[in-house]
């Protein structure tokens, strides 16, 4: 796995699944052993904590009306974002969605960014123009997503074409949800950069609801990854819960597109912990639904791992979590203290500065229709 | 001193000498390579360019706006063709919400270009005569350009390649072929800046103010008008998004009477706006309402009789004028 659709196996169609709702296979606890350091193993431990430590910070913070707007929670889906980013190389380019903010941290975005982005400072990312994870440019290795969602796949299909035509021997990977598994620009993208055999990776996030739209209701697929047969292209399923599984999976996805054999479709099953947005008490998931998944938080199975492993002990992963909150307070002591955005810059840098479309336009000479 | 050449032509040598004289320059669009493209604008540049710079894409307009995106982003200069410039509703999202906003959201310029052949006069029915051009210069961060001579054509593409945010270049397909337009152009390279109007016609007792193929209607009508003693300018936008306030003001106080003329439909359409700019700039200087000559508000129409009568036309054009000299 990553599996090719186009081997001459046949899957035998799974049983008394319900449609795109199959759970994962392999229990976290049984994980076998990696290849990874001791060191590269923590830091997984790290990322994944300060991912989870951000975002509690925002909440506290939107509670006292400090964050204001949409404020999206990956709380159970931090092992996709930590995962699948260590898995990239440098040069590699990252399209993050709103819940993938541990994949932001990993690729170098600070605990302040989100800070004063989310608190709508002037020195935010965005000079407080856009909203959540919606920065990082290309010279930082992302590009942001918007709203409307499935668009990002054509647009990193575009990102990996220019990395072939520049020879930049980059991967360009993005994350989707189930929902936008539905949409058209999903389909555009993957079929464009399916027969143009292209440098790119689809994760999709399959964490069970979009919105208050259950999987079972956008796709009758039990894996959506299965989708990938569409374009005749690898696929793959992976515990989105368990880190360590992830990062192999997608690693393998990753060295299968640099390898210029065209896309790879992955899907990482989990689940949504926290509601749409904060506002959101999510109280349409069934209660049964949501105690199933909570056992299987990933940072918990981690934290066992580690520790049954001898990777860590307990005070070790102690001192990482006090040297998130070190951090985060650092960071969020300066966001405090930033200044709001000056009013009328919400009217600046529209088009380019030396285009005329913002300046007065000038005088030109009357010219003439030239006729033959 | 060269042979004169249609407005396609115009296109084409823009497309081919942006490629010739900058390598990040590339183009992606439905059958533009093997087949040269369905009104052949690009027919050559596949064995000149090769695949790798002249993409055929799936029939994907999202798709392939999102991908020249995503390219720009990178640094490349993509110009993607809409096969007819109806279907760049299907990329409405990329263009309204990725492109245009990219900048102004995190700093990232999106210079694209997305080209393709609009308007009717060919009856060509509901999905292929459109002009929608308004949906665009709507929204800000867009630029939308729609050239209406065949000098502009060439121009207006080079610039629309040089500039470093999303430009939407409508070509007429009346004009495609037109012996009446051809011209003789410049033997050394020139652009036509974005944002700027050309008079076409001077004159002191009536302005219109018009875009695209709707020029030549506006040239016959003012040469009719003439005959009659009467002066009239008329005023080629080229730009429509952002249009040049200036000249549209100039030429307003200069004769006091406008009469805008342009295919789109009615409501909603440009002339809307132009009216209200004239009304901030100029009010004091009217001398009669601001009037406007266009398409009524019904979809395009496929067969002869239908399209002539939706369409405007010189006739049509002398008609407003005349109500409007009458104030």
């Amino acid at each position: 796995m990553p599996r090719t659709s186009r081997s001459a196996a046949k899957r035998t169609p799974k049983r008394g699944k319900s449609a795109g709702d199959s759970h994962p296979k392999r229990p976290a606890e049984t994980k076998p052993a990696t290849a990874l350091s001791t060191a590269q193993l923590l830091d997984f431990y790290y990322y994944l904590k300060l991912n989870r430590m951000v975002e509690e910070r925002l909440s506290a913070l939107y509670r006292q009306g400090k964050v204001q707007g949409g404020l999206y929670s990956s709380k159970g889906q931090e092992a996709i974002s930590v995962g699948t980013a260590f898995a990239l190389a440098p040069q590699d380019v990252l399209a993050p969605m709103i819940r993938n903010l541990g994949a932001m941290l990993v690729r170098g975005v600070k605990p302040v960014e989100f800070f004063l982005q989310y608190m709508q400072k002037e020195g935010s990312p965005c000079k407080g123009r856009d909203t959540s994870l919606h920065f990082g440019g290309i010279d930082r290795g992302f590009v942001p997503p918007i709203s409307p969602l499935g668009t990002l796949v054509p647009v990193l299909s575009g990102v990996a074409l220019a990395g072939k035509m520049l020879q930049k021997n980059l991967v360009a990977m993005t994350y989707v949800g189930d929902g936008a598994t539905s949409t058209g620009d999903f389909h555009e993208g993957m079929s464009l950069a399916s027969v143009k055999r292209l440098p790119l990776v689809v994760i999709i996030e399959n964490n069970r609801w979009a919105y208050s739209t259950p999987v079972s209701s956008q796709s009758l697929l039990p894996d959506l990854a299965d989708k990938a047969r569409a374009y005749g292209i690898p696929q793959g399923v992976v515990d989105g819960n368990d880190v360590l599984a992830v990062h192999e999976a997608t690693s393998r996805a990753v060295d299968l597109a640099r390898r210029g054999q065209g896309p790879v479709l992955l899907e990482a099953k989990t689940m949504r912990m926290r509601g749409h947005s904060e506002h959101d008490d999510a109280w349409y998931v069934p209660e049964e639904e949501r105690r199933f998944w909570e056992k299987r938080d990933p940072i918990l199975l981690y934290e066992k791992y580690l520790v049954a492993a001898g990777v860590g002990s307990k005070a070790d992963l102690a001192r990482i979590e006090s040297d998130c909150a070190a951090r985060i307070d650092a960071d969020l002591a300066v966001a405090e203290a930033a200044p709001p955005p000056r009013p009328e810059s919400c009217v600046e840098d529209v088009y380019a500065p030396e285009s005329g479309a913002a300046e007065a336009p000038g005088e030109e000479a009357p010219r003439a229709v030239r006729r033959s | 001193m060269g042979e004169p050449i249609t407005y396609l032509e115009a296109i084409r040598q823009g497309l081919w000498e942006e490629m010739e004289r900058d390598e990040r320059v590339f183009m992606l669009g439905e059958d533009i390579g093997v087949y040269g493209g369905a009104f052949k604008v690009t027919k050559g540049f596949l064995e000149k360019f090769g695949q790798d710079r002249i993409i055929d894409t799936p029939i994907a307009e999202s798709g392939i706006v999102g991908a020249a995106i995503g390219a720009s982003l990178m640094g490349m200069r993509p110009v993607a063709e809409m096969q007819f410039i109806d279907f760049i509703a299907c990329a409405f999202n990329q263009i309204t919400n990725f492109a245009a906003k990219s900048r102004w959201r995190y700093g990232a310029g999106v210079p694209i270009v997305i080209r393709g052949p609009a308007g009717g006069g060919v009856r060509g029915g509901p999905f292929h005569s459109q002009n929608p051009e308004m949906y665009y210069v709507h929204t800000p961060g867009l630029k939308v350009v729609a050239p209406g001579t065949t000098y502009d054509a060439k121009g207006l593409i080079k610039a629309a390649i040089r500039d470093e945010d999303p430009v939407i270049y409508l070509e007429h397909k009346y004009l495609y072929r037109l012996p009446r337009i051809k011209e003789v152009l410049p033997e050394e390279d020139y652009v036509v800046p974005i944002g700027k109007a050309a008079l076409r016609r001077e004159g002191k007792d009536i302005s219109l103010i018009t875009y695209g193929a709707m020029q030549l209607h506006c040239l016959d009508a003012a040469e009719a008008l003439e005959k009659e003693g009467i002066s009239a300018e008329v005023l080629d936008l080229r730009t429509l998004l952002p249009l040049d306030a200036d000249a549209i003001e100039k030429t307003t106080k200069k004769t006091g009477k406008v009469l805008i003329v342009h295919e789109d439909t009615r409501t909603g359409g440009l002339a809307g706006e132009v009216t209200a700019l004239i009304n901030e700039r100029a009010f004091e200087y009217l001398d009669g309402p601001v009037r406007r000559v266009t398409s009524p508000d019904a979809p395009v129409p496929y067969s002869a009789p239908l399209e002539d009568y939706f369409l405007p036309n010189a006739t049509k054009v002398l008609q407003a004028a005349r109500e409007l000299l009458s104030y």
